[in-house]
């Protein structure tokens, strides 16, 4: 395809069923610009998506998609990578896919930092099945399994992914469009694992701190009383897992036979 | 005297018997002598113990049997533990300055013989290698020329330096002087060496291998016993080939992982066991729904649960078939032997991509923890060849557009087969997804599109039935009226089973069977049969069930689930007992 990709080009023919107002269509809006503007192309993107409301998002783009299961889209976004390096590789989903049922994942998916994008929808309830409590609900949040709130802290993504040597931290709110649409394009751009959670209330104000001071960032996580918009950590010197594994060629073109010194391998056995 | 020769060392955990039964079956490979070893022992008495046991002779061997020559003895109980397997002719080679064997003598008429193991190695260097002082020992009793076992040391510790290398030889010197000068031994041992070049490897190395030879590049796992030495193998092998292993935070991650690297296009793979297969269930039908293929390796092990996770079984053969819910279309291969475990890997690997689904690859700990030695053009890589089914290129996806030009990786076709567009394919982007979907991948409900994917998937299966070669490895008197039919590994066993009950006159046919899905259709044979008897790992007869329904006739089991494999010399009086012939008389009084 040639360079005068749109971002309309990433989308597919089918119409979002997402509630009026719902902050997934600015958040997906936001991923299909930010896509166009660093040079991708349908064809070369491939987005693997969560199960939730916000996991639908696969299926409103248009790319190479995977569509899996519940909570383990950033194992599959790894393998993607990985296997082919050429591909710029996003994954989407929600805080409950990501934070609870995928929490495993996404502390090993921080500390691996392969260099990919990984842009969590955080509504702070799970939507898709009606309304119950999430992992990032606040404790005297009432849902119908938490009529009296939740009884238990919320968990918080951006320490988490601190805590596990994130190498790009960012928040963004999707009804700040022009901004969020800025910091997925940074994180596309970030040599690693680019982590932003999108904040779907309206938050508090921008910071001004260096980004790549780890200290600032730190105290302005552990602030539990604000919501910060802005990437608010980098590590500017990071190095994609899959580069650090010295893979640098897709790993689909393979040879019609067994590779050609391949009795060498049998001749170990002697 | 047999020409066989059953060599064991046993002792507690920790004692390295496992790499210094490994150099010995070397040695016995360099010197031209088939080897076939096992370790899985279950404990009669308590855990703890362990050992690895070699049978070995010049032509080839497939199995273990009830009978130990010599035995290398760290402890009493390795002893108490063999009992029954050893014999008066037996010569047991023990430390008696080793405060726990200082009251050691040899049962009946055995000959024990008591070498300072400990010491000697000291004299060489370092207590640590007193096995290897046994293993000199074991040499000189049995007329083994341990130039042989010098060329399993270098082998060994070469990486090592030669200091290390020539301490172990000073060792294995001194043990077998000490023997020489110091005792009487009479034995009737004549180990022959032939110039055949042999090589040694397990079941999970031959799967690695088999990896790497059909292009597998991408490999992700967390660690299990029996699989990991598959992981290990390919860790710093397959990069070599420009691919990867990722070790994954648990058995979720790693099958995700694996099917992504797999809808990205390249030869993907993980190999687990029991525990890890109910983790990978989850995804398993999302890899078979979105049609994407991929090699997942069982190496079974006891279950359920954590089971025995030492020990043998085939017990998820039902786990395999019928695991996940909803309807799934899968293929399960079951190599026989270790030389299999390679062919069927390079199989499986063009099944996936031919019919574009999942392919359990199921070994067992049988397999995996046994090396045995093979001529290396078993494992001939000229015979390798790839085929990557319906990959469409950026010309011929124009075939496969609707009119939108939008690419249907879903096609529904009369063989089943859809087009497969590898991402970075211009114009083939498209969506895969667990959901039901249409031609084009998107999600639907609509009830004729719903049966149309449901009946595609299930085509495939036919066309492979129609399209390759499922059939059975067949072995014995093909017009015996005893029929033996089992799966995977317990080939080797029963093989040597028939020859023992063919010597005491009774014939059998046996059919040992690598495809459990879909799976030869035996019908014929089971009704030719006048005695029908399936033989497997398990307690309840999970193929037994399967050949039953497939041939609606009723049929005998063996079942063997006490965490160890068949033993040939078992199996043959096991066979007897269903057929209600007298127990051969030797066994009997053993
Ligand atoms: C294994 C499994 N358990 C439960 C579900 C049901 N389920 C679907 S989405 C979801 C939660 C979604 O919440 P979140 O990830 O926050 O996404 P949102 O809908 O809020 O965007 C649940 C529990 C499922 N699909 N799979
Ligand atoms: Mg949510």
């Amino acid at each position: 395809m040639s360079s005068d990709i749109r971002f309309t080009d990433f989308k597919s023919d089918e119409q979002p069923t997402w509630c009026p107002g719902c902050g997934d269509f600015g958040t997906m809006n936001g991923m299909m610009k930010a896509l166009a503007q660093t040079g991708n192309d349908p064809d070369d993107t491939f987005v693997v998506a969560g199960i939730g409301c916000s996991g639908k998002i696969g299926t409103y783009m248009h790319s190479y998609a995977l569509h899996g299961v519940h909570g383990r889209a950033l194992p599959v976004g790894t393998g993607v990578k990985i296997a082919n390096p050429e591909l710029e590789v996003m994954v989407a989903g929600g805080d409950g896919d990501g934070y609870s049922i995928g929490a495993g994942h996404f502390v090993h998916a921080v500390r691996r930092n392969v260099d990919m994008t990984y842009v969590v929808m955080d509504n702070r309830i799970y939507g898709l099945t009606k309304g119950q409590f999430s992992p990032t609900s606040r404790e005297d949040f009432e849902t119908s399994t938490s009529p009296d709130g939740t009884n238990q802290q919320p968990v918080n993504p951006l320490a988490l992914a601190l805590a596990a040597g994130g190498t790009f931290i960012a928040q963004s709110f999707s009804s700040d469009s022009q901004r969020h649409t800025e910091i997925v394009q940074e994180a596309i751009e970030h040599d690693g694992f680019g982590f932003v959670n999108v904040y779907s209330p309206v938050g508090d104000e921008e910071f001004d701190h260096d980004r790549t001071d780890y200290d600032a960032a730190k105290d302005l996580i552990m602030d539990r009383d604000k919501e910060y918009q802005g990437v608010i950590y980098q590590d500017e010197n990071s190095i994609g897992f899959e580069t650090r594994e010295g893979v640098t060629e897709p790993m689909t073109d393979i040879p019609d036979g067994a590779p050609d010194d391949a009795m060498d391998l049998v001749r170990e056995f002697y | 005297m047999p020409d066989d020769l059953n060599w064991a060392i046993g002792g507690e955990a920790g004692d390295g018997i496992n790499s210094t039964g490994k150099i010995f079956a070397q040695a016995l490979s360099r010197a031209g002598r088939h080897v076939f070893t096992s370790k899985d022992f279950a404990s009669r008495i308590r855990g703890g113990y362990t050992a690895y046991k070699v049978r070995s002779s010049v032509d080839a061997v497939e199995s273990v049997v009830d009978r130990l020559d010599i035995l290398i003895a760290l402890t009493q109980r390795t002893v108490d533990e063999n009992l029954d397997e050893l014999h008066d002719g037996s010569v047991i080679i023990y430390d008696g300055e080793r405060t726990m064997m200082s009251d050691f003598e040899a049962p009946g008429e055995m000959t024990g013989l008591d070498v300072p193991l400990k010491r000697l190695a000291e004299e060489a260097g370092g207590a640590i290698m007193r096995n290897i002082v046994a293993l000199g020992a074991a040499c000189e009793v049995t007329g083994f020329d341990i130039a042989f076992l010098d060329e399993s040391l270098e082998k060994r510790f070469g990486g090592k330096g030669q200091a290390i290398v020539d301490n172990n030889k000073e060792a294995a010197r001194l043990g077998a002087e000490y023997v020489r000068e110091e005792m009487v031994v009479e034995t009737d041992y004549d180990v022959d060496t032939t110039d055949n070049d042999l090589v040694l490897l397990n079941g999970d190395e031959a799967i690695g291998m088999g990896a790497l030879a059909a292009g597998c590049r991408f490999y992700a796992g967390y660690p299990i016993t029996p699989a990991t030495d598959v992981m290990e193998y390919l860790k710093g092998r397959i990069e070599d080939y420009g691919g990867i292993v990722v070790q994954a935070e648990d058995e979720l991650s790693a099958v995700n992982m694996a099917l992504g690297a797999a809808r990205a296009g390249a030869r993907s793979m993980t190999a687990t066991s029991g525990p890890g297969i109910d983790l990978m269930t989850e995804t398993f039908g999302l890899v078979a729904t979105s049609e994407t293929p991929l090699v997942i390796c069982n190496v079974m092990r006891s279950g359920p649960s954590t089971g025995m996770p030492t020990k043998q079984e085939q017990g998820d053969l039902e786990a395999m078939l019928y695991g996940g819910h909803g309807e799934v279309p899968r293929f399960v291969l079951a190599p026989t032997t270790i030389s299999e475990c390679f062919h069927k890997t390079v199989e499986a690997f063009n099944l996936a991509e031919k019919y574009q689904l999942p392919v359990y690859l199921t070994a067992d700990l049988a397999l995996a923890v046994t090396e045995q030695t093979f001529e290396p053009e078993e494992f001939d890589m000229d015979d390798v060849e790839i085929d990557r089914g319906k990959v469409v290129d950026e010309e011929s996806i124009e075939e496969w557009t609707d009119e939108k030009g939008q690419f249907r990786p879903h096609a529904v076709t009369d063989d089943g087969i859809s087009p497969r567009a590898l991402p970075g394919t211009t114009d083939g982007a498209h969506m895969s997804t667990g959901l039901e979907h249409d031609e084009l991948g998107r999600r639907t409900e609509e009830q004729e599109m719903r049966v149309q994917q449901v009946d595609k998937r299930d085509r495939k299966v036919e066309t492979a039935v129609e399209r390759e070669d499922w059939s059975c490895r067949e072995f014995g008197d093909p017009d015996a009226d005893t029929l033996v039919v089992s799966w995977g590994s317990n080939e080797g066993a029963m093989r040597d089973a028939i020859e023992l009950l063919a010597a005491g006159g009774i014939d059998v046919r046996f059919l040992s069977v690598p495809y459990v899905f879909p799976r030869p259709d035996m019908t014929d044979e089971v009704e030719a049969a006048e005695d029908v008897i399936v033989v497997e790992c398990n307690a309840t007869g999970q193929f037994a069930d399967l050949v039953e329904h497939d041939a609606l006739t009723r049929v005998e089991r063996i079942n063997k689930y006490n965490g160890v494999r068949f033993k040939a010399d078992e199996l043959a009086e096991e066979v007897k007992a269903v057929l209600g012939e007298p127990a051969d008389a030797e066994v009997e009084a053993r």
